[in-house]
């Protein structure tokens, strides 16, 4: 069978829920933010397919874009996850619910 | 039953799994070498589809450094170890799971049910889309600005790191 | 002139807003004094112009109505703001504006000193607006406006003084007591007015008289209309069963007693029913309700003014008792003997609260009889004053009071027959034994007050008003001069005031026959009573004083409900006042507002309380459960979406 756009496609929908259902139930923040880039790469992967089928580049300039944005946020979100650490000397989100009521 | 066919099962496979096993791990580390394994099997899928460049800018940039900055950070913070899975706020979890899969499901009717899509693979076409040339063509013509805001970022980025991370001065 | 009558009206009113404004800065008492004397005093040269003028006109040409503007337009409803000088209201508006005048003068001198005293003329000047607006209104519901703002005016002035105690109780609860009962005649005037509104189609007086002459209009409807106008007369002219506030109503300052409870507010129910003549004369079996509720008022006000030892007190029975015998006049169709004698009511009434003014201010304030005695050689114009007034009220030629009270014994027999005027002439005996009593027990006999107290006569912007009354009180009855002794000049006043009455008393058709004869046989009848009950107050409480002691011990049952006013507030407070409170309290208040509406309230609060705990719980605190949410809201969209696809 050869193998459609549609394969990849379901592949992309499941990494990409597997990230969300990591985001919302890990306690961790730095494996929250893995699932993150986990959400990110799935949506990498449904790019390059569109890309690849369709027989455009813009699809793949598009993924240039969005890794160099997953970089800097990756090393920022790390920063403040660093600066929260020295802060309270943990990284577990139960710890970090300030906005509670 | 050609190769990519094969081969595409074959990383398709070990991604899936690799994420499953990602967000299931305990120990931060393990965690973070499994979602290695998964950019490098994406790496593979590119491959699949043509996509050079992006492919090694996936292995260099995801796996090498985004990664390896993850693996300082575990290391430096060196957080407990969580609990059990379903130790610690067991109904929202499986909440959590239910609506993940409520909405992989609703996915997938949009993907097979809709209007089927009859793109044709035209390996000639993916091929010209896939080379470096192309992508430099269109990242140097018309997607310079987005080119040049993207430095921007990352300047902003690398500033904003540099400012959350430092140690205060006294 | 007379288009400039609106000025008499606006005067005042301007009098009223500079004081009212203005006078509290203003430390000279004298300029707010003569500020306010002098609205009313140009308002009275006003209309006394207007007057001449009016006189110098042939009959069918006096009546003159000036339209500021048009106050109301709604529907049928056509409502101005205009004024009629006609020969009713100019007698009334020289009334008003003369007498007011004189006593605004007078209070010059009582109010001085008193913290009060821009207030007090603030207020006396609103007060002659409003009236002023009665009087010369030409409109139903202007007249209620007025009617309306002296009512507001008796209260602002009864309760002058709010911080001190009254009787058993305070001034407020006095003026509220007058604001309360008067509001309950005003309901009935209201009903009238609507029912007017109803049958006539017009509330403007030329309209609804001329209609009441034309339509066809059943007797049952003119006597409700009568009915309920007459209401509003009982509340506002304190006559059975409305007349409690009166007596409560000395709880102010005297002048106010002597200008509103005497001369003036007390007068606009008399006014109102000589204003709708016409309606009153078409309903024949309300005429005769008045004259006896008059009749009636008249003797039971007299009765229970016998026993009363505080001054205002008397007075202010002999009020309620000589407005009875305006409504006796009205009732029996003698619309312009009560007039008449509403206009010599006024001069020696007025005459007789500022001369008690002026004792009590002399005596710092002690208003009880039983603390007076042997006055006359201290305040010797005072007491001529008093005397010659009391002398009027008791029906003595030649004074104006005989003139007045006569005329109306006389109509009460001729249109009545003898009942009405045996009682009449009863409670005119009785008006003298009282009156007398008092003018002996102030004025003649031993001193019975303390040495600290040091009794003069009262400056003269405070006597000169007693000299004009007094002048007044003695020649006012002469412009009214029965015809059995003025024969072809005929009675002067009532040809003056006949044309207002012409349609009302050709419906009233009254028949019989009498001679000048039997007019002159009444009128030395009465008399002759009259002074032999003088003399028997002066034998009384001069001569032999035991034997007033003497009577009330054997009469004790009848001294005690006498003294205690038949009592009457006492059944009114516990078949009216007493429910009324109870109701609010236990159901209005406590149930109806404290457990119903605030109980609303209240659940409306617990629901949203409820609410809002249920839905504090999305506020967990962790950016992970808002993530879930927000994942679940997307699953809900895409179901969404699909499905309608």
């Amino acid at each position: 069978m050869t193998i459609t756009i549609e394969y990849y496609l379901v592949l992309s929908a499941f990494m990409f829920l597997v990230g969300v259902a990591g985001v919302l139930t890990r306690r961790n923040a730095i494996i929250v933010f893995m699932c993150i880039e986990l959400m990110l790469n799935s949506a990498n992967l449904t790019l390059i397919a569109f890309s690849s089928f369709l027989g455009s580049s813009v699809g793949q300039l598009f993924v240039f874009f969005v890794m160099t944005v997953a970089a800097a946020e990756a090393a920022v979100g790390l920063a403040i996850i660093i600066a929260i650490f020295r802060n309270r000397l943990t990284v577990n989100l139960d710890d970090i619910n300030i906005l509670k009521w | 039953m050609n190769l990519e066919t094969i081969l595409f099962f074959i990383f398709g496979l070990i991604a899936a799994i690799s994420s499953i096993l990602m967000i299931t791990r305990n120990n931060a580390v393990i965690a973070a070498l499994y979602l290695i394994l998964n950019f490098a099997s994406l790496a593979g899928l590119y491959l699949i589809l043509n996509a050079q460049f992006i492919a090694v800018a996936q292995v260099i940039v995801y796996a090498g450094a985004i990664m390896v900055l993850f693996l300082f950070v575990i290391m430096l913070l060196r957080p407990e170890n969580e609990k059990k899975f379903l130790e610690s706020n067991p109904k929202v979890k499986i909440f959590a799971f239910i609506i993940a899969g409520f909405v992989f499901l609703q996915l997938v009717y949009i993907i097979f049910f809709s209007r089927a899509f009859n793109l044709p693979f035209n390996n000639q076409a993916s091929v010209e889309a896939g080379k470096i040339e192309s992508i430099g063509y269109l990242l140097f013509k018309e997607y310079v600005l987005p080119f040049e805001a993207a430095g921007f970022l990352l300047l902003a980025a690398t500033i904003g790191a540099l400012i959350l991370a430092k140690k205060k001065i006294d | 002139m007379r288009e400039l009558i609106y000025l008499t009206v606006f005067l005042p009113l301007l009098g009223f807003l500079i004081i009212g404004i203005f006078g509290s800065k203003i430390k000279s008492e004298k300029f707010i004094g003569t500020l306010g004397s002098s609205t009313i005093g140009i308002s009275f040269l006003i209309t006394l112009l207007a007057f001449f003028e009016t006189l110098s006109l042939p009959i069918e040409n006096r009546k003159f109505i000036i339209t500021l503007f048009t106050w109301l337009k709604v529907g049928g409803l056509d409502v101005r703001f205009s004024y009629l000088v006609d020969q009713l209201s100019l007698v009334m508006a020289l009334i008003v504006t003369g007498v007011g005048f004189i006593i605004h003068v007078y209070s010059i001198g009582y109010m001085h000193g008193d913290k009060g005293f821009w207030r007090f003329f603030a207020y006396l000047n609103l007060f002659i607006f409003a009236m002023m607006n009665l009087i010369l209104a030409d409109n139903f519901v202007l007249l209620f406006l007025g009617w309306e703002g002296v009512g507001l005016c008796s209260y602002l002035l009864i309760g002058f003084w709010y911080d001190r105690k009254f009787e058993n109780s305070t001034t407020a609860d006095a003026a509220k007591k007058a604001f309360i009962v008067n509001r309950i005649g005003d309901f009935g005037f209201l009903l009238g007015m609507f029912l007017i509104f109803l049958t006539f189609g017009s509330l403007n007086f030329e309209e609804v008289f001329s209609r009441a002459n034309i339509f066809s209009v059943s007797t049952a409807t003119f006597g409700f209309i009568a009915l309920f106008l007459f209401i509003g007369a009982t509340g506002k002219s304190a006559q059975i069963p409305l007349y409690v506030w009166l007596p409560d109503a000395m709880a102010g300052p005297t002048p106010v007693s002597a200008l509103i409870h005497a001369a003036t507010m007390v007068t606009a129910g008399v006014y109102m029913v000589a204003r709708c003549s016409i309606i009153f004369a078409s309903a024949p079996q309300i005429m005769m309700i008045i004259a006896i509720i008059g009749l009636l008022t008249a003797l039971f006000a007299a009765s229970i003014g016998l026993v009363q030892n505080d001054i205002k007190k008397v007075l202010a029975y002999s009020t309620v008792s000589q407005l009875g015998y305006m409504f006796l006049a009205m009732g029996v169709g003698a619309f312009t003997a009560g007039i008449f004698h509403l206009m010599t009511h006024a001069f020696f009434k007025a005459l007789l609260f500022l001369g008690a003014g002026s004792v009590i201010h002399s005596m710092h304030e002690e208003q009880d009889i039983q603390k007076y005695g042997g006055l006359k050689k201290y305040m010797p114009i005072t007491s001529i004053t008093f005397l010659i007034a009391a002398l009027a009220i008791s029906g003595i030629p030649p004074l104006s009071g005989f003139f007045s009270k006569d005329e109306i014994l006389w109509y009460s027999f001729t249109n009545n027959g003898f009942l009405f005027w045996l009682i009449g002439v009863l409670t005119a005996v009785l008006t003298a034994f009282y009156m007398f009593r008092l003018y002996f027990l102030t004025f003649e006999g031993q001193e019975r007050f303390g040495h600290d107290k040091h009794p003069h006569e009262s400056p003269k912007v405070m006597t000169y008003p007693l000299i004009i009354l007094a002048v007044l009180s003695v020649i006012g009855g002469f412009i009214g001069i029965p015809e059995v002794f003025s024969g072809e000049h005929g009675n002067q006043f009532h040809n003056w005031l006949s044309p207002i009455f012409v349609d009302a008393e050709r419906k009233l058709l009254k028949f019989g026959f009498h001679t000048h004869l039997e007019e002159i046989i009444l009128m030395v009848l009465s008399v002759i009573l009259a002074l032999g009950s003088i003399l028997f107050a002066r034998y009384v409480y001069l001569k032999s004083p035991q034997v007033a002691d003497n009577l009330s011990d054997k009469f004790s049952r009848v001294y005690k409900i006498l003294w205690n006013k038949y009592y009457v507030d006492e059944l009114y407070e516990k078949l009216f006042v007493n429910p009324v409170v109870n109701l609010s309290r236990n159901v209005f208040w406590k149930f109806t507002d404290g457990k119903i509406i605030d109980g609303l309230i209240h659940s409306i609060a617990k629901l949203i309380d409820l609410f809002a705990s249920i839905f504090r719980k999305f506020q967990t605190g962790l950016a992970q459960f808002y993530a879930l949410i927000m994942v679940f809201g997307i699953a809900i969209t895409l179901l969404w979406i699909i499905l309608s696809f």
